[in-house]
């Protein structure tokens, strides 16, 4: 067998594929949070609760009215979405112009009760949410047998970070909004409704962490505390990326997932623990982040 | 000022005097009163195995002994230990200081549970350890004030990991929850294994509250191993079960469910689930005094009640009478009737505690009904063999508790 350090060449494969699975959707929920941190400044730490809220759509619709995961692909990110508007309208609007810690406090607060309420109302082992007959089945890769389901994960995921990157960078869309960002009086003098982009932005955001939890319902449990783990993850991932830095986000996300599937090959135990040690690292090096301008 | 400072100290002697006087009459009027404490996982991996569900089989129990012993209400108190072995210990101390606590049942999580014992003997409060499976707690780490209730990695290694090598299992792989609850059953698992003529090839520890297990799974599938011995319980199982599934590995190699409770098998829905062998000390289907309280519990609920949750049932009526044998809550007095008591209740028939604090009954190895054989709602097991005490937990003479000489 083929070695790398002494360790097997099938092994090291495998956890890079399966490593890119996870940091696809590190990306994506990643994606959602620089966004919402780059226009609004709000460190958004419902991100967790609402992918979540994600999942529990998909299963919801699923149960009580039969609709496919095809469609809650759709209806789920759109629901949290509208979430997403209420919320900021209610709450994050009011923050404006304060110090993030408010909204990272007010959004952990948020958190904490939708978890709590869906652990009253669901429990906390969660529950089953069926691959759908299409994805079912697995490839043969030789060094490893892979879900088609991952695959689909991953391809879905980069298609949408690159499409949201190119909306952003390319667009005139995008040109506004990051107008707004840099200077929020001006381009509201260009007549430019600045606070309803800012919501749309955050609605936009959430909604690609509610599409997260759709593509996570199939592979993980369906159940309160799902994101409650992966949100600090997530966190570390864009502080590496550069706060508020698009492609860092999605590059630091893919790259982080494929370290921590190395890290399960050599030293497993740690593999919860490796991104935090990365991030410590940057912030003494590059306290700005890996994609962050100074 | 001088003088008013000086007034104001003194009004704070005499008031902390006071509240001395108020507490030492409080410590007094607690003395023969019942306090039953509750400390377990409420809101994690863990909650749906005892849980806030839990605390209604509490409940229950306190109510079907009448509500009162000694001719005083009982008092019930609960907390959420977070999975973490501090919270758990000093909530309890806290409990035994201030609350007049006689009894502290404890739930999941054997991390804890360990902390929590070390206070059980320096207190001197009665512990029944339900929920936590590690065998360390009747053997070096064992307390004169310990029951070790419901099952131990013990009596589960000799049920599941016997069954599965005599069915053909014999190269082990183990992926395990990397505290002292997965070590205690590997190691236990790895003995039975070892016995039996069969062998461990590799293991993973995997930390608590995983959600990916996909990485851990690929290991196992690479060792070549028969068998993939899951030492993980909860959510935990729960995920690593499934991701197995998902990925083929289940039909290379036969999951062992080392320790697996109904409310796992509910969340993972019988088509996931079939086919596996594990190990429960009580399950609701086995004869009609089991069906009679999980109708019971069900009515309340909602779910079919969990070994455990049955287990909590049966221990704190174990306890409460045992006081009344007693007629006192003298933590001495009340051991010393619980070792004399003979357990006939929902949960066992002609179960007793051992010098070691082992609760001895019979443990049942059960294997998860297909779809096809599930007639009803929570109906998800059938008996493969039911384990006498004494060779589910082990003779009293292998206990390495120094109170068992």
């Amino acid at each position: 067998m083929t070695t790398i350090l002494g360790y097997p060449l099938p092994a090291i494969l495998g956890q890079l594929i399966l490593g890119l699975v996870n940091g696809s959707f590190y990306a994506i929920l990643s994606l959602g949070l620089a966004v919402i941190f780059g226009l609004l400044r709000i460190v958004n730490f419902a991100h967790g609760a609402l992918y979540m809220v994600g999942a529990f759509v998909a299963h919801i619709i699923l149960v009580n009215f039969g609709i496919s995961y095809w469609f809650a692909l759709i209806v789920a990110p759109v629901a949290v979405g509208i979430l997403g508007v209420g919320i900021e309208r209610a709450f994050l609007s009011r923050l404006r112009g304060l110090d993030p810690l408010y909204g990272l406090l007010l959004t952990f607060g948020l958190a904490l009760i939708a978890e709590g309420l869906m652990q009253q109302k669901f429990g906390s082992s969660g529950m089953s949410y069926p691959v759908p007959a299409l994805l079912q089945g697995v490839y043969n890769l030789g060094f490893m047998i892979i879900p088609i389901y991952r695959l689909w994960v991953v391809v879905v995921s980069i298609s949408v970070c690159i499409a949201t990157w190119l909306v952003i960078e390319k667009t005139s869309l995008g040109a506004i909004l990051r107008a707004a960002t840099e200077n929020s009086q001006l381009t509201q003098a260009f007549g430019i409704n600045v606070p309803v982009y800012l919501t749309a932005t955050y609605a936009f955001g959430v909604g690609l962490a509610g599409l997260a939890g759709v593509l996570a319902a199939p592979i993980t449990q369906v159940s309160p505390l799902m994101g409650s783990s992966l949100v600090v993850v997530v966190f570390a991932v864009v502080v590496i990326g550069g706060m508020g830095s698009i492609m860092g986000a999605i590059v630091s996300g893919i790259i982080l997932g494929l370290l921590e599937g190395l890290t399960k090959v050599v030293y497993a135990e740690a593999s919860t623990t490796v991104i935090f040690i990365i991030m410590a690292v940057v912030l003494l090096v590059r306290p700005v982040g890996l994609f962050g301008r100074e | 000022m001088k003088t008013l400072d000086f007034k104001a100290s003194r009004w704070a002697l005499a008031l902390a005097a006071g509240l001395g006087v108020a507490f030492l009459g409080q410590a007094h009027a607690a003395n023969d009163q019942v306090v039953i404490g509750d400390i377990d996982d409420m809101s994690a991996v863990y909650a749906d195995v005892i849980g806030p569900t839990g605390v209604e089989a509490i409940k229950m129990a306190i109510a079907d002994f009448g509500g009162t012993a000694l001719g005083k209400p009982i008092t019930l108190l609960t907390a959420d230990h977070q999975n973490k072995p501090d919270i758990g210990a000093s909530k309890y101390r806290e409990w035994a200081d201030q609350s007049g606590l006689t009894m502290l049942l404890g739930g999941s999580n054997t991390g804890v549970s360990l902390a929590m014992a070390k206070v059980a003997g320096e207190k001197k409060v009665p512990f029944f350890a339900v929920g936590a499976a590690g065998s360390s707690l009747t053997n070096a780490d064992c307390t004169p004030y310990t029951v070790h209730y419901t099952y131990d990695t013990t009596s589960l290694a000799n049920g599941t990991a016997t069954a599965m090598v005599q069915g053909g299992g014999k190269k082990w792989f183990f992926l395990t929850a990397d505290y002292a609850f997965g070590t205690q059953l590997q190691e236990a698992a790895t003995k039975v294994v070892l016995k039996n003529g069969g062998t461990v090839v590799g293991s993973v520890r995997v930390p608590l509250g995983t959600t990916d297990f996909s990485s851990f799974l690929l290991q196992a599938q690479s060792s070549g191993a028969d068998v993939i011995g899951l030492a993980n319980a909860g959510t935990d199982f729960v995920n690593s079960l499934k991701s197995a599934n998902e990925f083929g590995i289940s039909k290379t190699m036969k999951p062992a469910a080392l320790l697996a409770f109904l409310s796992d098998i509910h969340a993972l829905t019988l088509p996931a689930a079939q086919g596996l062998t594990l190990t429960t000390g009580w399950y609701w289907d086995l004869n009609d005094t089991t069906r009679a309280f999980g109708k019971r519990f069900f009515e309340k609920t909602g779910r079919m009640p969990t070994m455990n949750q049955a287990g909590y049932y049966s221990s704190t009526l174990t306890y409460l009478n045992a006081v009344k044998a007693a007629g006192t809550t003298d933590p001495d007095k009340v051991m010393e009737a619980l070792r004399a008591a003979k357990i006939n209740d929902i949960f066992t028939t002609n179960g007793y505690i051992r010098k070691d604090g082992v609760m001895v009954h019979d443990m049942y190895v059960m294997q998860v009904k297909t779809p096809a054989e599930s007639k009803a709602p929570w109906d998800y097991y059938k008996v493969v063999r039911k384990m006498d005490g004494e060779e589910a937990f082990g003779p009293l003479s292998d206990s390495t508790c120094q109170y068992a000489k």
